[in-house]
């Protein structure tokens, strides 16, 4: 069996004179979960329909299990399944929707019954199966499509933003279930969504789409450590307020000058930049530390700023503070640590940064 | 004159004894009702259904021919039909001018154009995401666009009610095509009118009962078919969407 089940190639979608897809090379690999991650409008429904093969590229090619997909790929159709961000329930019951894509190839109607009565109960639907559709609420029909896609067993299952139009409690439950379902009933599952929490929670692998380009692949883990662009730091969490060029490379860390005073920042050093670019300065708040302005510099860390509080955000677990002097700055410290630090609108205290835990992202102007 | 609740019992009287006179036209009237709407369906469903499952260059024309079609008045047609069907017209050799044929051919014309119209719409109300997400999961292209067509039903079934409904109530182009001949092509609306005139208000009125029953029918089983249908969740009420 092929390692890799889907493939693309150059491929390109264009609505008259606007691209909205242009993919130099796309892989889903053999197994897991693989989500496509980007904003609204990066090209991901489009996308999603190309690969499903429910529309036609403008050019490139598609490759399903190292073959060719051919004019119309009725025989590659009927291996994968696509569940669309509103998925259309057809008129009748719970159950003759689960059982609308199962047919005789698919074995006895014994056979195929009890497909149905498996999946009905794996997602909590059998005391619902005689229910005409149109009483389901929003997570109960979203759990219907999603057993009707896995009834004949695809061997890839994609889904297009599946828990985007559900309630937060009723998405995090089916986060949950769609993981289980995904992992036990389907081969291959490729998720596209808006949403980090979902690939973030979901997914192996996770492609980032901006602007109809797949822009950085890889691990989740990867994509937190090293953002490849702004775009993809900021959906990991990071902070991106600090923009400055790049001056000089100094003990293996590059140093930047970043806003209206050049303040120096050093962070860790990455091979595609080069002194006068500009860059984004990249960091996560979590790793800044706040310390009182007369503390005695016991760390390694290469980055010390004074600061003045300027806002300190209400939560109950770790707490935001806005920091502002040279560099305007956000940290996130735990409740007990603000609250030993006096954090208050107007305090000074000391924020460090440690070179390796700050990145910088080419800018993109 | 009789006064109206004389008219009313003795109308009464006619419908529960079955007055084979009466009855007689009801058949009739339904039997050229019945193979009109038969030709219409025939002729209007696969029409309303192609064009609106269909895409093609000069589409909205076609649309358009369906709609002009859909809003003939049946006076025009029998008067087109019987200049076409009289003895001096192009077709006066098939001598169906006054005849139960002529009658069905004229009905059915205006029976055609009403099914395909309303069954387009009904077609068209399904949205095309419906032979999308059909698709998506597998199946081929005919079996999505039966998915689709099975979204419909019940706006296809409003459009054969209405079409019966349309022509059983016709008057004008049966009277002129057919004649009103007793015993050969008087149906229930001519005969509502020349029993009028003759002053038989209880026959007329009987005939009037049993129509307004059968509209009653047929009120019923539209109402009826504009319930039910799919849905796509998060739409409100109807299935639309995006």
């Amino acid at each position: 069996m092929a390692v890799t089940l889907l493939r693309a190639e150059g491929l390109v979608r264009r609505y008259g004179s606007r691209t909205v897809v242009d993919v130099d090379a796309f892989e889903v690999p053999d197994a897991g979960i693989t989500a496509v991650l980007g904003p609204n409008g990066a090209g991901k429904s489009t996308l999603f329909r190309l690969l499903l093969l429910l529309e036609k590229p403008d050019a490139g090619r598609i490759y399903f299990d190292d073959r060719p997909v051919r004019r119309g790929g009725r025989a590659v159709r009927r291996r994968m399944a696509g569940v669309f961000q509103r998925p259309y329930l057809f008129a009748g019951t719970v159950e003759e929707n689960v059982a609308f894509a199962l047919g005789p190839r698919h074995g006895s109607a014994r056979e195929r019954d009890a497909r149905v009565a498996e999946l009905l109960d794996a997602l909590g639907l059998t005391p619902m199966a005689a229910l005409p559709v149109r009483a389901l609420s929003g997570g109960e029909s979203q759990r219907v499509a999603l057993a009707r896609a896995l009834a004949p067993r695809p061997e890839l299952l994609l889904l297009d933003e599946p828990t985007a139009a559900l309630d937060v409690a009723t998405r995090r439950r089916f986060r949950e279930e769609l993981a289980a379902m995904a992992r036990t009933h389907a081969g291959t599952v490729l998720l596209f969504t808006q949403d980090p929490a979902d690939a973030f929670a979901l997914a192996d692998r996770i492609a980032v789409m901006e602007a109809g380009r797949i822009v950085q692949t890889g691990p989740p883990e990867a994509l937190v450590l090293e953002p490849a662009t702004p775009f993809i730091a900021a959906l990991t969490g990071a902070e991106l307020r600090l923009e400055g060029v790049v001056r000089d490379r100094e003990d293996g860390l590059l140093v930047v000058a970043v806003g209206p005073a050049e303040t120096v920042v050093r962070t860790a050093d990455r091979g595609d930049v080069s002194p006068g670019m500009r860059v984004h300065v990249a960091y996560r708040p979590e790793d800044l530390t706040l310390l009182p302005a007369d503390a005695p510099i016991e760390t390694s860390a290469r980055n010390r700023f004074h600061l003045r509080v300027t806002a300190v955000g209400p939560s109950a677990g770790v707490v935001r503070v806005r920091l502002e002097g040279d560099v305007v700055l956000c940290a996130a410290v735990s409740r007990p640590s603000a609250e030993a630090l006096g954090l208050a609108p107007g305090r000074t205290v000391v924020a460090q940064l440690k070179a390796t835990a700050a990145r910088v992202l080419r800018a993109a102007w | 004159m009789d006064s109206f609740y004389d008219v009313v019992r003795e109308a009464v009287r006619l419908l529960i004894g079955l007055d084979p006179a009466l009855l007689e036209i009801v058949l009739r009237s339904l039997r050229v009702s019945g193979l009109a709407l038969l030709v219409g369906v025939v002729v209007g469903l696969p029409v309303g259904v192609g064009v609106g499952l269909a895409r093609f260059p000069g589409r909205r024309v076609v649309v358009a021919l369906i709609h002009t079609g859909f809003a003939l008045p049946p006076v025009v047609v029998g008067l087109f039909a019987y200049l076409l069907l009289s003895r001096s017209g192009p077709m006066g050799e098939l001598e169906l001018i006054f005849t139960q044929f002529g009658m069905v051919a004229a009905q059915a014309v205006i029976a055609a154009p009403y099914i395909a119209g309303i069954s387009l719409a009904a077609v068209q109300a399904v949205p095309h995401d419906v032979r999308l997400q059909a698709r998506a999961l597998g199946v081929s292209r005919p079996a999505a666009v039966r998915a689709h067509l099975r979204e419909a039903r019940l706006g296809l079934a409003a459009a054969v009610v209405a079409g019966f409904g349309v022509v059983i109530s016709e008057l004008g182009a049966v009277l002129l095509v057919g004649g009103d001949v007793v015993g050969e092509t008087r149906v229930m609306t001519t005969a509502i009118v020349a029993e009028t005139r003759e002053g038989d208000l209880a026959a007329a009125l009987a005939l009037a009962i049993v129509l307004l029953a059968l509209a009653l029918v047929v009120n019923v089983l539209l109402t009826r078919a504009q319930q039910g249908g799919g849905r796509a969740w998060g739409a409100e009420a109807e299935p639309t969407w995006r």
